[in-house]
């Protein structure tokens, strides 16, 4: 316990804006996850390995020469595709299927992506470094690295080209109909099949962007996957499917709240913490929902 | 019934007279036997009552650090303990250590069981998945806890007491299989019994629609806790079994272990057939000796071989084996079967 973050100031305002700039990245993943959550009705835990694969591509362009930051466009491209082939080979047999089974699921195809990638680029951390510099603000006492504003600036970008795309683009009224009612969708003519695999694709897309953007500010490791499933789960849950300026509040949220813990109870609570939170807050989404259960008696 | 009891006689013998006949498997076979318990106690949760948990290794882990921390806490100071990595700093004499593990067992199945208890009425009122995904959480943040803890070895782990000096390694193997095999007996003699009483019916019947079962006027939170704390009980106790087996703790890869162990009593329950007695038993055999095989012939790809497997079981494998059984040859169940429905549906397909 380390309560010196209360005793200066400067420290409690470093702690917020790292947190929500580091929101703002949680929140685009989240954004994912409710995405398909919504539309195909699975929860993915593999969330965290597409986002930790996103990085690992940007982290390969690092090191053959070209500047990591490009990695926002080509990891998406290629996230997408292993979104879709992913959805073709394993998602598309558990759509329709009980949820359990596709947390189950997704869980195999997890654990099979942390080995690959274990396999594939080692077990060491690591980090594109973008060279970008750091900002001081308040006379040095808050250190901000510009890498952290321009991922946060990137994913508030590609959160709003995503929403608009939903709003106007015919696939984004498809995908927006499949998750009121897929029979009636089908009935109408979408091809839910179809729509599912680009929605899953997005997904992935999205969880490649927010990979790269990692990479580029924090450091990526095959075995971290799992906190960000759970991470996104939480905000999902937190913030009501569909409703995104509460995905994105309550990913900020998140983030200061990371902070916070990793300053108060130290670094090796704070994984610890998040998950702690997740028991927290789905036990008092409980009590809240059985007292509204007995109002209404 | 004469025939089961001849089954159940020889099952016996050949559990207590296995590691005099293949004696270079024995620890192995110890395993078997803590896997097939975590099989049975995971099965009434997943199968009986219908409540996914993820969160039996938390129990699993608990007893496994309690039964250490017991051990040698009950004749040295812990914190020294730990601190010198197991080092011959302390040696237990073969007294002291049969008693700290016949009191670290006891401890190790008694407190989950109270833990369950505790946090039972918060986490069992969450359904379906997000009663999952918060079991979960809760293993994987016992996990993390427990490797920042200072006391208990954190990151660095915590070695368990060696096996005193008597009769050597053959005599080791023997302890801690018998063991084992008594723990496995216990488990399956309580998990028959209870599948045998109105308990089990009340159970299914919350897996079936919870709801209604509450309005016919039962109580379905008691009886779920209930269930969790009999789960508990035999997990803490595999898990204090398990750590002296070991003989080291790691916080995250071997006693909150959710990635190996928590998966696994997860499937070997579903490659068994969840809602039976015997599929779990099956189930942990068969996917032991898989696993066995793969660990030893592709050492390196054992996960990667475990995420497919998964992925193909519960796509294409979800009533398990006994399940498939059940449908192949369903007199053997007891059900009835009318010959001209099924001739019907074997020229329907």
């Amino acid at each position: 316990m380390d309560f010196m973050v209360f005793q200066y100031p400067m420290i409690s305002v470093q702690a917020c804006l790292d947190g929500i700039l580091l929101g703002i990245l949680f929140a685009l993943v989240a954004y994912g996850m409710a995405l398909q959550w919504g539309v195909m009705n699975i929860i993915n835990i593999a969330q965290g390995d597409l986002v930790i694969l996103g990085g690992y591509i940007a982290y390969f362009m690092y090191l053959y020469g070209i500047h990591p930051a490009w990695g926002v466009i080509i990891a998406p491209i290629i996230m997408f595709f292993v979104g879709v082939g992913l959805y073709k080979l394993v998602i598309n047999k558990v759509v329709d299927r009980d949820l359990f089974i596709s947390i189950l699921a997704t869980f195999g195809i997890s654990i099979l992506f942390m080995q690959l990638m274990n396999f594939a680029f080692g077990a060491d951390v690591v980090l594109a470094n973008s060279g970008y510099g750091t900002t001081f603000l308040f006379d040095s006492a808050v250190v901000l690295p510009n890498s952290k504003i321009f991922s946060a600036f990137i994913s508030i970008l590609f959160a709003i080209c995503l929403v608009v795309y939903m709003k106007k683009s015919k696939l984004g009224r498809a995908i927006r109909a499949t998750a009121q009612n897929s029979r009636a969708a089908k009935i109408l003519g979408v091809d839910t099949e179809k729509v599912y695999a680009a929605t899953f694709g997005i997904n992935a897309a999205l969880c490649g962007v927010a990979g790269a953007l990692i990479s580029i500010t924090f450091t990526i490791h095959p075995y971290m996957g799992l906190p960000y499933t759970i991470r996104s789960f939480m905000i999902v849950i937190v913030a009501g499917l569909g409703n995104l300026p509460g995905v994105a509040l309550s990913g900020m949220g998140l983030g200061v709240f990371e902070e916070f813990a990793d300053y108060i109870l130290g670094t090796e609570f704070r994984i610890g913490a998040v998950f702690l939170l997740l028991v927290l807050i789905l036990v008092y989404r409980r009590f809240k929902l059985s007292r509204k259960r007995e109002y209404l008696k | 019934m004469s025939k089961n009891i001849i089954l159940y006689a020889a099952i016996l013998v050949f559990g207590i007279t296995a590691p005099f006949i293949f004696p270079a498997f024995k620890v192995q076979l110890s395993i078997l036997c803590v896997l097939i318990v975590l099989a049975l106690t995971w099965n009434i949760q997943g199968g009986e009552m219908g409540y996914n948990t993820f969160g039996n290794i938390l129990f699993y882990g608990l007893g496994m650090y309690l039964c250490a921390s017991v051990q040698v806490g009950m004749f040295f100071p812990l914190a020294e303990w730990t601190e010198s990595g197991g080092e011959k700093t302390f040696v237990h004499t073969p007294a002291q250590f049969f008693q700290g593990m016949a009191v670290g067992l006891v401890v190790a199945a008694v407190v989950p069981t109270i833990v369950a208890g505790l946090i039972g009425y918060a986490i069992l009122g969450l359904r379906g998945h997000y009663f999952a995904i918060c079991t979960l959480g809760l293993g994987v943040a016992a996990g993390e806890i427990s490797g920042g803890i200072e006391i208990i070895g954190a990151g660095q782990g915590f070695t368990t007491p060696p096996f005193p000096d008597v009769g050597g390694l053959e005599a080791r193997g023997e302890f801690f299989y018998l063991l084992s095999f008594v723990a496995l007996v216990l488990t399956f003699i309580t998990v028959r019994a209870i599948y045998s009483t109105r308990f089990k019916l009340i159970l299914n019947a919350i897996r079936d629609n919870e709801d209604k079962a509450e309005a016919m006027g039962i109580q379905t939170m008691k009886y779920k806790i209930i269930g969790w704390m009999i789960s508990a009980f035999f997990c803490g106790l595999a898990g204090g079994i398990m750590g002296g087996l070991v003989g080291y703790i790691d916080s995250t890869d071997v006693a909150f272990d959710g990635r190996e162990m928590g998966v696994f009593m997860v499937l070997m329950a579903i490659l068994g057939g969840k809602g039976t007695l015997w599929g779990p038993v099956i189930g942990a055999t068969v996917f032991h000796i898989f696993k066995e095989g793969f660990w030893t012939f592709f050492l390196g790809w054992q996960y990667v071989a475990l995420g497919v497997l998964i992925v193909v079981i519960v796509i294409y494998f979800p009533e398990g084996i006994m399940g498939w059984l059940r449908e192949k040859y369903p007199e053997r169940f007891g059900e009835v079967v009318d010959e001209a429905d099924r001739k019907a549906q074997v020229e329907l397909k």
